[in-house]
């Protein structure tokens, strides 16, 4: 069976005066339904390759194939296409729009596919956040939630339009302990239940303990025998 | 705290994914209706985060509908002002003089026939003398009738010439018209003109002449007296003034004489003859048409108003160029308002165009964001200022003016077309539309990857 995602010789360097190397020769295969952490220290290069993994960065070099498809032939149309479908974000701070409520949140990636009738798309919104546990916030705005509960909007919007493929980026660095656990599980779920595949950042090493595979980048390289 | 609200959530079902659809209907929360459009369109959607751009930044949003606002409403104003002065003049200017002249004249030379008969003959016939005949209009009877069949205005049948007015030793050349008083009336304002007496008098007095109140002080002459006219033709005949009239002209007040046509005829020995007619349109604007189609029909020279003032009219329109680049200048600095607040909302909301991206948001989408937002800015400022303007308007109608040496008061022509309407609210939109342009751009161009290396 193809891995869902996979990087085939992947490169990012800045180019400037002094061109910086952000991620050097990467090969990787993911498959579906694993939980993988990509751990290393600060300024490693983790977070580059997750966004060139999410398609929201162009490499250098190298590509970036996604449930069996080439990407590194993409127009930015088709890139954004297919982010909105198939893939879903969550990042270290929660990120959401806060003029708009709870249940808006997670309706907007639905909205922007068109995909399921306003009803139905409702439906499904208000769903997901009951599943995480938010069932009676719709309501409300993201600044009147917690940061956990936040963060569990963040997962419900990247689950909108059921991508197979969720990538967080430091998705615990910003919540208390209570909170981070909380949020682990419902990665690790997604992955058992769902059968979703879960990328994340993490320097969190009880994160990083629940994933079924663990990368370390050191200097934008993978390092096989990297220990935090 | 809601944390164990969670981990009680424990994915137990995850029906939602297993499911085309919820079994059971899903009770919805009471959610706010406020930013919720009507179906779940992309258009809806960019429509619906454009209003709360706009909606969370109230101060700079109010600034640049203010902004937009008074721009419209001042050139409402202005515009109005300078186009209903712009009437005032024309109509003045169209009222005391015929819309539409027909002359016995033709705007080009008769050809000669040797000319019709060899047009691309090698010898050219000199001393050519056009053939002596009496001057006049002919057929004017026809010709009359033709044009009164046209709709929307009104002829009258002049002959115009020269005689001399003699009245105790004193002579002075004017201007005779032979006119038919009831038809003139139609083509004329001399009758609301009349001081004393009045053109129906001439209809009564077969020896009547109307004569202005600046020949009148020279003569020396009032109602009822009697001057005797030479003309040309050597016919001299005693004419009775039966009314005297005051344009304000002095020139036309000193030289222009009425009397019936029939008496004209004779004194200048043209008998049965007219060498003019006049007209009057109900729209001034149609005379150059009218007169194109009259010149077709019968041959003869029909100027219109609208030719025999063209350096006024270009004067005119220069003004009105003049004016409408100022009172664009306005809404020009008002779009530097918007183009300040979009800019502004663009950095501030740099993060959620970042999510909006990396959720799949296209560049186009971003783009159109910021674009509505300035088409949004600039309808409500263009229906804000029109309703100012309308204000503004209303009250400069009010303003009287009392201009020197004048004994009434005189109100300010405002002109209410709907033309100037439709020209502000292009102009504000241009305005508006051409400030959110560097914003959206911006804006479309914000790579997600930037903010989020600046956030991790």
């Amino acid at each position: 069976m193809n891995p869902i995602l996979a990087a085939e010789n992947l490169g990012r360097v800045l180019p400037g005066e002094v061109p910086v190397t952000l991620v050097q020769d990467v090969t990787l295969d993911i498959e579906r339904g694993e939980f993988v952490a990509i751990m290393g220290p600060s300024g490693s290069g983790k977070s580059s390759l997750l966004y060139l993994l999410g398609l929201l960065d162009t490499p250098t070099s190298g590509r970036v194939w996604l449930d069996g498809r080439d990407t590194s032939r993409f127009g930015e149309d088709e890139l954004a296409a297919t982010r909105l479908e198939k893939l879903g974000f969550v990042f270290q701070f929660h990120f959401l729009l806060a003029e708009f409520t709870v249940l808006d949140n997670v309706l907007l990636p639905m909205r922007r596919l068109s995909a399921r009738p306003e009803d139905e798309a409702r439906q499904r919104a208000a769903e997901l956040l009951r599943q995480l546990g938010l069932g009676d916030q719709g309501h409300k705005r993201p600044h009147q939630l917690s940061g956990g509960q936040r963060q569990r909007v963040a997962i419900a919007r990247a689950l909108a339009n059921d991508p197979p493929v969720v990538l967080a980026d430091e998705p615990t660095g910003n919540l208390d302990s209570h909170a981070s656990a909380n949020v682990r599980q419902i990665l690790h779920d997604l992955t058992r239940e769902l059968g979703k595949t879960v990328v994340a950042v993490t320097h969190d090493l009880t994160f990083a303990s629940a994933a079924d595979r663990r990368i370390g980048i050191v200097d934008g390289l993978i390092a096989p025998d990297w220990q935090a | 705290m809601d944390e164990a609200g969670g981990r009680c959530a424990r994915f137990e079902t995850w029906a939602i994914f297993r499911q085309a659809a919820p079994s059971t209907p899903v009770r919805h929360p009471p959610f706010s209706n406020r930013l919720t459009f009507g179906q779940g369109s992309t258009v809806s959607i960019q429509l619906a985060i454009a209003v709360t751009h706009l909606v969370s930044r109230k101060r700079p949003t109010l600034v640049s509908l203010v902004g937009i606002a008074l721009g419209v409403a001042f050139f409402l104003a202005v515009s109005s002002l300078m186009r209903g002065s712009e009437r005032d003049f024309i109509k003045r200017l169209v009222d005391n003089s015929p819309h539409l002249t027909v002359y016995d004249e033709y705007r080009n030379p008769q050809p000669q026939p040797a000319t019709l008969r060899w047009p691309d003959g090698a010898v050219e016939l000199r001393r050519v003398k056009p053939l002596r005949e009496v001057r006049g209009i002919r057929g004017h009877a026809q010709k009359l009738a033709f044009i009164e069949s046209l709709p929307g205005l009104r002829a009258a049948p002049v002959l115009v010439g020269s005689v001399v007015l003699t009245f105790a030793g004193r002579s002075e050349g004017v201007t005779l018209n032979g006119i038919v008083p009831a038809k003139m009336k139609g083509v004329s304002t001399i009758e609301d003109k009349m001081t004393q007496g009045s053109l129906e008098a001439l209809a009564a007095h077969p020896n009547g002449l109307v004569i202005g109140e600046g020949l009148a002080r020279k003569f020396g002459l009032s109602l009822g007296g009697v001057v005797n006219a030479v003309s040309p033709a050597g016919e001299s005949r005693a004419l009775k003034v039966v009314g005297i009239f005051r344009t304000g002209n002095a020139g036309y007040d000193e030289t222009q004489t009425f009397t019936l046509l029939k008496r004209a005829q004779g004194l200048l020995d043209r008998p049965d003859r007219v060498n003019r007619f006049i007209l009057q349109f109900d729209d001034p604007y149609v005379a150059r048409e009218v007169a194109s189609l009259i010149e077709a029909r019968i041959g003869y020279k029909a100027v219109s108003w609208l030719e025999a003032s063209e350096d006024l009219m270009s004067v005119l329109l220069v003004r009105n160029l003049i004016m409408y680049s100022v009172v664009s200048a306005i809404l020009v600095v008002a779009a530097f308002g918007i183009y300040n607040t979009l800019s502004t909302i663009v950095m501030e909301k740099v993060h959620d165009i970042a999510i909006l991206k990396s959720m799949g948001f296209h560049a186009h989408d971003i783009r159109r964001i910021f674009l509505a937002e300035g088409v949004m800015l600039g309808l409500v400022g263009s229906l804000l200022g029109l309703g100012l303007g309308l204000g503004l308007m209303g009250l400069l109608i009010q303003v009287e003016i009392k201009p020197p040496g004048a004994t009434d008061i005189v109100h300010l022509p405002i002109y209410w077309g709907y033309d100037q309407y439709l020209l502000a609210l292009g102009f504000a939109m241009a305005s508006a539309v051409g400030a959110a342009v560097l914003p959206a751009r911006k804006a479309a161009r914000v790579q997600p990857v930037t903010i989020l290396r600046g956030m991790g």
